[in-house]
């Protein structure tokens, strides 16, 4: 613990390994703005919106990789563009509705114009007004196009990167990733709602507790006690080599006993309680495959969620290093009837900001942010499974938070950690 | 609307409040119809056409469900809320079906004596009226904000 590791002038580590978290890393300002650097705006792909979003030529939408505003357009060819939703000139934003369809996108401020690839198109007053002011001959429009961002498209999920060197979308992910995102997004889906949930904690704590399965049946008692996710159940932890993406599933297998949980005394365990309307639960098969709960993430921001017939996608958004944005996408698909309609509606009270097995994901971070108040100096253990971050067959393990560090670590520092 | 019907409909919204801010919760279902629709849901989705809820239910079990599971199942810090609302403004009335709507604002204090201002909208009922009972048959909370300040437990 003495032999400090520091090669990227932010928060010091103990050690080279990924299974000691110093607490400094949710509180530390500095920190927080090699983050954006190396992190948001290094060689990563941010969710950003779903395809669905950009129906057709002109549509166009907001969203943010890390704090910076950006917007996403569908142009005349079809084709998506990304840029900082910042106009070049002075800097004011450029779009200021969510989301809507235009011929060109203009600044309010000064009205520079630009077409739907960003490019700068018209300065107001360029030639003056009566021949007098205007622009110098040197300005020259080509110089003061929007900032461009990468953008690329996966299963109906919009990504964005600052970088140039960040690999394609499909190596990012890692094959067995890749395949669980297109197993989920198979068809061409249909937006049921969205809304937003603040979290009051480092955006790290969430992306940490979505890819802790040590946590979901102990803190979420309703998950358990209806069968949902048992640690006994059949599953398991899949992480990607690079540590920042994996997928929690589970399948229900009712011939495996409760007895591992009796034994020690675990808060969630209630035979007891019953639901009125059991009809919550009526989920079906709608992948053939019998798994009931495949939870995904993708460094640094997305999870897709399926927890039985109710899927979402999250988007984790910092907003301040103690503060984060949760954005919840409900889907359906298009080819739903009515009654998965209903059922899809009904199992959405499951997750979100109101879910019977998630609502505690939104306060469990403040706790932790809270809890290490003026103790910064110190740190947690993520030892549950190993130290190390591989895929597991069980799911009493954090190994895929310690893929977290192990992605988070490499980018920060610019080198691969004992993991 | 005669005397009578707005009696009623007056005395379920202040029973609905009464009941949620004073943590009667066990008796805020039976405020309802037994095939009801309550949906908590935000302006931006109710404008869309989007029929997600935060919270969602199709029938008073389900409400029962979300109380019992507040008490037995969900983890969340003690926090009370105060609800604060306008006169009802009359939209539709058929026979027995009387379309209301309302706008309301909740405070929250949470034990640790934070307080906030938590939600702001407007309640869209559709209630029937029986004898002299009023329920709700359905409640469409529209949510001015899509944000929700850490959880929503306790429902709106």
């Amino acid at each position: 613990m003495t032999d400090i590791i520091a090669t990227s002038g932010g928060v010091k580590w103990p050690s080279d390994k990924v299974s000691t978290i110093p607490f400094q890393v949710y509180t530390d300002e500095n920190q927080y703005k090699i983050e954006n650097e190396r992190i948001f705006k290094g060689s990563t792909w941010n969710y950003l919106c779903l395809d669905a979003e950009l129906p057709e030529p002109g549509s166009f939408i907001v969203s943010r990789i890390g704090e910076t505003p950006i917007v996403i357009t569908r142009d005349e060819d079809g084709q998506l563009n990304g840029f900082v939703n910042r106009c070049a000139h002075r800097g004011s934003l450029l779009c200021l509705k969510h989301k809507g369809k235009a011929e060109n996108l203009t600044c309010v401020y000064h009205a520079w114009s630009y077409d739907l690839k960003g490019n700068l198109t018209g300065v107001a007053f360029q030639r003056g007004v009566k021949r007098q002011g205007g622009m110098p001959d040197q300005f020259k429009k080509e110089d003061h196009n929007l900032r461009k961002i990468h953008v690329t498209e996966f299963s109906g999920l919009v990504f964005g990167s600052f970088s140039d060197d960040a690999p394609d979308i499909e190596s990012y992910l890692g094959s067995e990733i890749a395949d669980r995102i297109r197993r989920v997004l198979n068809r061409p889906v249909r937006i049921l709602g969205h809304n937003t949930q603040i979290l009051n904690n480092n955006w790290k704590l969430y992306m940490e507790n979505t890819k802790d399965s040590y946590h979901a049946s102990i803190l979420h008692t309703f998950f358990t006690t209806f069968e949902l996710n048992r640690l006994n159940q059949k599953g398991g932890i899949i992480v990607d080599e690079s540590g920042g993406n994996h997928v929690s599933y589970s399948k229900i297998d009712p011939s495996l006993s409760n007895d591992d949980y009796g034994s020690q005394n675990i808060r969630s365990n209630n035979d007891e309680y019953r639901l009125e309307d059991p009809s919550l639960l009526d989920g079906v098969d709608e992948y053939g495959d019998g798994v009931t709960l495949q939870i995904l993430t993708v460094f640094p921001g997305l999870v897709l969620q399926q927890i039985q017939n109710a899927i979402a996608i999250r988007q984790i958004v910092p907003t301040g290093v103690e503060t984060t944005e949760l954005v919840w996408t409900y889907l359906g698909f298009q080819d739903d009837d009515e009654a998965m309609v209903e059922r899809r509606l009904k199992q959405a009270n499951l997750a979100g900001p109101a879910g019977f097995i998630s609502m505690e994901d939104g306060a469990v971070g403040n706790f932790v942010q809270r809890g290490i108040n003026g103790t910064e100096e110190d740190t947690s253990v993520v030892m549950m499974g190993g130290e190390t971050a591989e895929s597991q067959t069980f799911r009493a393990t954090e190994t895929s938070v310690r893929g977290f560090w192990k992605k988070y670590r490499t980018l920060i520092e610019g080198q691969v950690p004992n993991a | 609307m005669n005397e009578q019907t707005r009696n009623l409909i007056e005395n379920l919204m202040a029973e609905y409040v009464s009941r949620i801010d004073n943590d009667d919760l066990e008796r805020w279902p039976d405020l309802f119809t037994d095939k009801c629709l309550y949906s908590v849901t935000n302006r931006e989705n109710h404008a869309q056409g989007y029929a997600h809820g935060a919270i969602w239910a199709n029938s008073k079990g389900m409400l029962k469900d979300r109380v019992s599971a507040l008490r037995e199942a969900n983890i969340y810090e003690e926090q009370v809320y105060r609800h604060i609302g306008d006169a009802v403004r009359l939209i539709t009335l058929d026979n027995d079906i009387v379309t209301v709507q309302s706008n309301f604002m909740v405070v929250r204090t949470m034990h640790t004596g934070d307080i906030h201002l938590f939600a702001t909208g407007m309640y869209l009922d559709r209630i029937r009226i029986q004898g002299d009972t009023a329920l709700f048959e359905e409640r469409i909370v529209v949510c001015d904000s899509q944000k929700i300040d850490t959880l929503l437990a306790i429902p709106l």
